[in-house]
This record gives C-alpha cells, structure tokens and sequence, in this order.
C-alpha cells in the first residue's frame, strides 16, 4: 500500500468508527474507549517487537502518562483533554528517551527484564507516596474539550470520540512509519543485527529510536485511560498491566497496524462476557481463548487478512510488505 | 505458519457474530416485577477466602430468605417490597480498570436496579464516582478507608459499613478498660494503603490513650508476601509488650503459622484489628489470649437478637461454618437496601423507586442487622457508623473451634468521628464528643 492509500484507509476508518459509535450502547461506548487506550500501548510494543525485543516494562510509560495527566488535572487545575493527552505523551515520551538507549544496549531476555524491572520500580515508588494516593490511588474529575465539559451520554461519546481519533492518529502514523527505511530497517534487525551495523546503520540507535516512540505511544494511552476512567493507581505499573499489553500484540501478530486494535477489542470483550457469565471461573475462560488463539492462529489475528494476500499474486507492490512478513516469522 | 487456512471460516461470521451478539445483548429490558441487584465480591484471588466467598454465601443466604418471605420482622416482606430480588455476581478480582468498566457494564448492560460491592479500597475509591456519573445508586459494602466520603461528596453512592477507624480505635479503648500493660508495642502491617492507615489509626489512638508507651519494630512487609521468617525475627528481638498487627487473610495467617512456633505470642500480647475471618481456618493454630476485632460486632462476637439467631443459625446450618465478617458486612448492605427501596415505595405509590428516590430514602436512614444498628450518620448521611466488640481467642477442645471470650461491645458514637471531622483529626483531637456507655 501506498502511503495515499494508507491515508485514505486511516481517514476512512475513523470515520467510520465515529459515525458507529453514535449507535453503540454505553456500555459498548465505554469498552471500545479502554480497548483503544490499551490498543495503542500495545502498538508501541509493536515496534519494538518488529526489531526483535519485547519490553515486558510498558506499564511503565502507561503509568507516567497516566499519573502526568491525574496529578496536572489535580494540582494545577488543567483540564483540556487534547492537552492533556499531549503531555502525557511527551512526559513518557521523556522518561523512554532518557531510559531508551540505556535499554537499547541490551537484546532478547535481557531487554525484557529489564524493562520490566524499571516499571516495577516505579510501581514500588508510587505504592509508597501517600502523597500520591498510596496503592488506593486517586480519582480526577472529568476532562473537559475546547472549554466544553464532558458529562453524561455526549461526555461518553466525546472520550469515545477522542480515544478514536487520537489512537487512529497514532496507528496511521505508526502504519507510515514502519513502511519508511528506518521501519524497514528494524525489520532487518530482527533478523541479522550484526549485518545491519555492516550495512552501516545504527542498531542501537534505531532501537533507541522505536523504544521512545513506544513510550509516547504508551503515554498517549495511560492518558486517554486515566481521562475516561477518571482513576488512576499503581496496578498501572504493575507487571500483570505490561503483560496485557505484550499478549494483546502477540495476539495482534507482528504484521499488522490494525490487527492491535481489533486485538485489544477482542480481549475486553471475551473479558467482560466471561466475567458476567463465569463469575467463578471467568479467568480460566480467558485463558482457554488465550490458548486456542495461539494453538489455531499462532500468527495472530492480523494473520486472518494477511493470509488472504498471501494466495493472491502479489503484483509487487506489496513486496515489502510481504518479505516484512516472512521475516517476522 | 504459512496460512490461516483452518481459520478460513472464522473471517466473516465472526464479525456478523459480534454484531448479533451485540444486538441481542441490548434487548435485556427492565422488569418492573422483579428488582435486579449487582453484587460485587471477590470470588477469586487472595480476598476471595477470607472475605469475597463469605460475603457471597451470605447475599444468597438472604436474598434466599427474603424472596421466600421468611426472614424475621421487620423483614418479612417479600424481596424488597414484593419485588423479587434477582442477584447478578461479579468477580471483583481484575484491578480498577476492570471494575470501572464492569459497573458500568451491570448498569448499562445488564439494566440493574442498583449494585451492591467492594471490598478492596481502591475498588471502592474508582467505582464511586463512576456511578455519580451515571447516576446510578450504588452501596459500597465492605471496604475501610476513610477516604471515599471524607474526599468527595456523592449523591447516589452509600456506605453501610463503619470504615476502619473504629477498628483501632475500639482496640485501644478495649486493651485500656482490661489495663493491659502497654510500656512499648510493634507493628507489623502490609506496605500497602491498609496497612498504612491502620497503623497511623493504631499509633495515634495509643498516644491519646497509652501517652508512655513506645512504638518499636514497625515492619512493613509486602503485601501476599507469604514469609515473615525475617519479621519475625526483628519482632523477637526487639521485646515489646504488645504485637500490633492488621494483617489479614492468607498473610495473617502465614504470619501465625510461622510465629507460634517460635514463641513470639509467649512474650507479648497479639493485638489484631480483623481476625475473626481466619479463625474457622487456623482452629487450635490459633494462639490463646490474643486481642481481635472483626470490624464490627460480628460472628462470635454478634449480639444475641432474634434478628442475629436467624442469620447466624440459618447461614451455619447452609454452609457448616459459623459467617464471618464478610457475609455480615453484605447482610446489613442488604438489609439497607431493603428498607431504602420499601421507604421509597411507600412515598411513590407503590412503583419501583428511581435512583434519585432511592437516594433520598437512603441517606441519614438507620436500620438493624444482625450486627447491632447501622446508622448513615457521617458524609452527609452516606456513610454509616456501627457498633463494633472485641474480644479474647481461647480454643475449646470439647467444640474443637475457638471460642471468644471477656467480648466487650462499642457503641457506634463511642469509636467513630463524629460528621464532619475527619478520622485521623478526631484521634488526635483526643476523640472529642465519643459517648461511651451513654456518657459523653
């Protein structure tokens, strides 16, 4: 695809989603708003994932884009969304920056614990600020956009409205980026990092590159979930959160941009039903989806599109596309 | 992998699937014959044992009862008002998120007519203003920070337990009048917001009332740590008269398991804010002569009424165990609930009450529960306050349970704040205005 294409596509699709979501009940409203705010976290990890590295330590950038929003709302009394959801980017976006090439040095099991210690360290900070609401947290009062409050039913379908908007943003810019060189390029470093330094690209600096990327894509959802939820605690930190993150890109598959998000819807629903129908055993249910996801579709569900292009002749024009595919498996 | 080929099938349906699925979902309609309730506990993770599956078996125990009309007067109306109760439970395990997005899946979704829930305080904390936004009636059952209506005002949100400041309070007052001799005292609580807050409770009650004795050891283990093998050796060191804990469930009881062997409880007076839970598990592990609560005048501390026989016999005689504090805290949520919705129904004629209805009927209401009389006298007439009692283990060999005995009874004014003054204030302020024994 073309990057016009891709833009159409993107603009298209968030259209779309805007215009369904005046028809979706409440509580769908709401499902879809987390499923998007999680959704984008994951895309972060799947650039990392697409060099070869998986960062167990996302809930680390969720949590300080989160807490960056509830404590700016709470002690300076900022309360425009589209702001908000900026700074809580770019404040996890400076957190990946600093830890970025520090991490970057480091590849396979190595970079994941140690992404994973650095958010659990941060979930041990917060634990013990009582000044910041301790393991309870705090509750922030609803944004408000361009001077308008979001309350009741419009309030619901503005987050909605925005969590789409910002998050089909991230993932067109994500879909450009990872069909540009250095996209491409990360591609290359998951198979032959050694060949890539030959070549005379920076591995390291890539990697660091795509790890900060991640974080603000990782700050941009804890803000978008802290303004909807209108709570925040330390579990945003926590190692369980990360790991949900990891599995909805596993469960999303390396090759696709969308494939996250419909990912990441699928995994609430399957949540919520379960839970309602299954009080007693809904985590068992969970995983018993999990399971036969990755025992049936071990490409992810981004694989059910792919493999349609995949017996189709191919023209050339996806060529690319299709060797970034081969290579991530 | 080279296709999705077994999966073929799966590309298009799924898609008309979720759709349908969806579509069905909305038609749930309301009925007017029947009062749907959410119920909120924890059925899975380290909660569920001790508190969640109690809580659970006690809302069946009642909802069993009243819907069969059988429970004593003043609740001998069928369900609330002749309105069947219809319970939907919810697992509370999952974190914040998860319950935030569930509440509003019970309102919205499943159409409840209110919810009934939390244990865990920051479940609490993120639901309340939730269902303000919604404006849905929600009672919060169980859990014990004093944050949620000391913070924050709330229109449709209820509390219809004491929160954990009678809990030390009451300990203080008991080791006081039984002239426990208090010259130092360790902690030991988890690092997390209960354990925080139980210990500023604790300390501040004992400097009002023990102004000479000295805190030591002040541990903080993590929470579900499991091993206390290093604590307990600082607490063996450090040889204070008393051992404060507010450890609960599985880590109280690993903390017991791993101390009476080593003789800590010989030496010092065990002091617990919530114990009762773990007795019907520890049995004769359990050390004699240690101090607990049970947040309230539960269990084997419960007061003899008609009102507490029917509930405590019935319950023990369904589940062969005697309720603990969990399915005492979720009857007296109930029993509320019942008087909100019947209250309303006779200022509205008869009809299924609104939220707002039901709000107004509930706020500065008072009722009994087997526990003794929960009156909604703080945060505006949201939050209740309750009497609470405290008592002394011993096992009995010829009932092979333990037994709890010297059980002295609070009165709710005399371990709770009164409105409007905050909790941790009130301590240091030397409980002004607590009527004990009727004297101020």
């Amino acid at each position: 695809m073309s990057r016009t294409a891709i833009s159409v596509g993107a603009v298209g699709v968030i259209g779309a989603l805007l215009a369904i979501g005046a028809l979706l009940p409440s509580w769908l409203l709401f499902l879809v708003t987390m499923a998007a705010s999680h959704g984008v976290v994951s895309l972060g990890i799947l650039l990392i994932m697409r060099g070869g590295l998986v960062s167990f330590g996302q809930g680390l950038f969720f949590a300080v884009g989160g807490y960056a929003v509830a404590l700016t709302v709470n002690r300076w009394g900022a309360t425009d969304a589209l702001v908000l959801v900026g700074l809580g980017g770019a404040a996890a976006g400076l957190v990946g920056a600093i830890t970025g090439p520090l991490l970057a040095r480091y590849s396979g099991i190595f970079f994941g614990m140690l992404s994973l210690a650095l958010s659990m360290v941060l979930y041990g900070i917060l634990v013990k600020s009582t000044a910041l609401g301790g393991s309870d947290g705090f509750n922030i009062p609803r944004p408000t956009i361009l001077g308008w409050r979001l309350e009741g039913a419009s309030g619901d379908y503005a987050l909605y409205a925005l969590a789409v908007v910002v998050t089909g943003v991230a993932a067109w810019l994500c879909a450009i980026y990872t069909r540009s060189v250095r996209g491409l390029v990360t591609l290359a470093i998951q198979a032959n990092p050694l060949r890539v330094e030959y070549l005379g690209a920076s591995v390291r600096g890539i990697m660091a590159l795509n790890f900060a990327l991640a974080a603000v894509l990782g700050g941009v959802g804890g803000a978008l979930t802290v303004l909807a939820l209108g709570h925040i605690e330390p579990t945003f930190a926590y190692w369980t959160q990360s790991g949900e993150f990891v599995f909805v890109a596993i469960l999303a598959g390396p090759r696709s941009v969308s494939a996250i998000f419909a990912a990441s819807l699928v995994l609430e629903l399957v949540r919520s039903f379960s839970n309602l129908y299954f009080p007693n055993t809904w985590q068992l249910a969970l995983g018993v989806f999990l399971l036969a996801v990755i025992l049936f579709l071990p490409g992810g569900i981004g694989s059910l599109g792919q493999a349609r292009i995949w017996r189709r002749p191919t023209k050339g024009r996806d060529l690319a596309a299709l060797r970034a595919g081969e290579a991530a498996e | 992998m080279s296709t999705g080929m077994p999966f073929r099938w799966l590309r298009r349906p799924t898609l008309a699937c979720a759709f349908s699925l969806a579509a069905l979902l909305q038609g749930a309609a309301q009925a007017q014959d029947s009062f749907k309730l959410g119920i909120v506990t924890f059925l899975s993770g380290p909660a569920a044992e001790s508190f969640g599956v109690p809580a659970r078996h006690g809302a069946e125990f009642v909802i069993g009862e009243l819907n069969k009309g059988s429970a004593p007067a003043p609740y001998n109306k069928v369900g609330f008002g002749g309105l069947k109760i219809e319970p939907v439970f919810v697992d509370e395990n999952g974190g914040a998120t998860k319950q935030v997005q569930e509440l509003r899946n019970l309102y919205q979704r499943e159409n409840v007519d209110a919810v009934v829930g939390y244990i865990s305080s920051g479940d609490c904390l993120a639901v309340a203003p939730a269902a303000e936004e919604l404006k849905r009636f929600l009672i919060l059952f169980d859990c014990g920070t004093p944050r949620i209506f000391e913070e924050a005002q709330y229109k449709y949100v209820f509390r219809t337990a004491a929160h954990a400041t009678q809990d030390n309070v009451a300990l203080g007052r008991y080791m006081k009048s039984r002239n426990v001799k208090v010259g130092t005292f360790n902690m030991i609580n988890q690092d997390y917001a209960w354990g925080h807050d139980s210990k500023a409770d604790f300390v501040a009650t004992m400097q009002q009332l023990y102004p000479d004795a000295k805190p030591q050891a002040d541990l903080l283990p993590k929470f579900g740590a499991g091993q206390y093998g290093t604590e307990i050796s600082a607490l063996a060191r450090e040889k204070a008269d008393v051992i404060y804990s507010s450890l609960w469930g599985g880590d109280l009881q690993a903390f017991i398991l791993q101390a009476a062997p080593r003789g800590l409880f010989q030496n010092s007076q065990l002091v617990l804010s919530a114990a009762d839970h773990v007795l019907p598990s520890l049995g004769e592990k359990m050390p004699n002569g240690a101090i607990i609560g049970a947040r309230g005048a539960y269990g084997l501390m419960s007061p003899k009424t008609p009102l507490n026989d029917w509930f405590f016999n019935g319950y023990q005689a369904q589940r062969n165990v005697w309720p603990v504090q969990g399915a005492y805290r979720i009857t007296q949520a109930l029993l509320g609930l019942k008087v909100a919705v019947e209250k309303a129904m006779e200022q509205n004629g008869g009809k299924k009450p609104t939220p707002e209805q039901l709000a107004a009927a509930m706020e500065n209401s008072e009722w009994e529960s087997p526990g003794g009389k929960i009156q909604m006298k703080l945060g505006n007439g949201h939050q209740a306050i309750q009497p609470i009692a405290i008592g002394r283990t011993r096992y009995d060999p010829a009932k092979k349970m333990v037994i709890l005995e010297d059980i002295q009874h609070f009165e709710a004014e005399c371990v709770n704040p009164p409105a409007h003054m905050k909790s941790i204030d009130w301590i240091k302020a030397g409980f002004p205005g607590a009527k004990c024994d009727g004297r101020t």
